[in-house]
């Protein structure tokens, strides 16, 4: 059986987890902001909080469990079904409509 | 726990590899996260259409559900990331006391976190918001199209917080055990997989709650 070095993720720069925390906190700010202040059309309301749902879901994933730092074949396969949650969220969005 | 279960639990530096370059248990909890993105996919995939296609049984943002509060929760799940990626870097350089400290910290922050939400249904069902129909009519409402929210936005918004709120309490559980085991000296800067699984699920609940937060409080 194939031998490897599994500690390759543990040799990283650790990231400043406590500046990730820092935007973290202030996107979350800026998302009640945008929501309850803002006055958007719907539409742009809603992708802007959606994408910054995303970027701060990314900043977990990247950076909190560590993906970032992780072989490459975990990250493909990490990012693999993503895809076919999509296609899940579309297919559920065509037949509702 | 047996000397053949521990060294099963405890994280290898070398040896047979899982092919994706990582331990067999860490693959293992993100091949089991996956299974879950899948099932959060489908629960917010359910709410969107059920959302969009009901509108008159959905109650805009911040009329039922208490933002503020919540947005003050999430801040607290994002606290809880912060505490348990510290214990995880702690233990990484040997340090016992800053994963005990850190184990602890994210332990609690996850049970302030459950309490809130435990206030909030509490507020929310005696102010009549509750999850199925039945409820409705023993409160004399019918709830269709009633602007502080009907059974369908009740039985979306119990099920979906609802079970990350069992994903919270199953971590806070696990948390718990891994702070006791940490206390009782079982991981070392050369064998830290519980705590490093342990945290890729924390956070991952962190994850899907920052999502659930914008579907559901903000949009």
């Amino acid at each position: 059986m194939e031998s490897v070095n599994l500690t390759a993720d543990a040799g990283h720069k650790g990231p400043s987890y406590f500046l990730v925390f820092i935007i973290l906190g202030v996107l979350t700010l800026v998302e009640v902001a945008v929501a309850f202040v803002a006055a958007l059309p719907d539409t742009l309301l809603i992708l802007i909080l959606l994408g910054l749902a995303v970027w701060k879901a990314m900043l977990v994933a990247l950076y909190y469990m560590h993906l970032r730092f992780e072989p490459s074949k975990l990250w493909w396969m990490v990012m693999a079904p993503l895809p076919l949650g999509l296609i899940l969220v579309g297919i559920v969005l065509i037949e509702g409509w | 726990m047996s000397n053949t279960t521990a060294a099963a639990l405890e994280r290898p530096t070398t040896g047979p590899g899982s092919g994706f370059g990582v331990y067999n248990m860490k693959l293992g909890m993100w091949v089991f996260l996956l299974s879950e993105v899948m099932f959060f996919t489908a629960l917010i995939g359910a709410y969107i259409i059920l959302r969009f296609t009901n509108p008159g049984h959905f109650a805009e943002p911040g009329v039922v559900l208490n933002v503020p509060l919540t947005a003050a929760n999430t801040f607290i799940l994002i606290c809880s990331s912060v505490t348990m990626v510290k214990a995880f870097a702690e233990i990484e350089a040997g340090n016992q006391r800053g994963l005990r400290m850190y184990l602890g910290a994210t332990a609690l922050l996850g049970i302030v976190f459950l309490g809130v939400q435990a206030f909030e249904y509490s507020k929310l069902v005696h102010e009549g918001f509750v999850p199925a129909a039945e409820f409705y009519a023993a409160l004399g409402r019918d709830g269709a199209g009633a602007v502080e929210g009907g059974p369908l936005y009740g039985a979306t918004f119990y099920t979906m917080t609802g079970f990350h709120g069992a994903h919270v309490t199953i971590g806070v559980l696990c948390l718990l055990f891994t702070t006791v085991m940490a206390f009782r000296g079982r991981y070392t800067a050369a064998n830290h997989g519980g705590v490093e699984i342990m945290g890729l699920y924390w956070h991952f609940v962190d994850l899907v709650w920052i999502i659930l937060f914008t579907i559901v409080y903000l949009i």
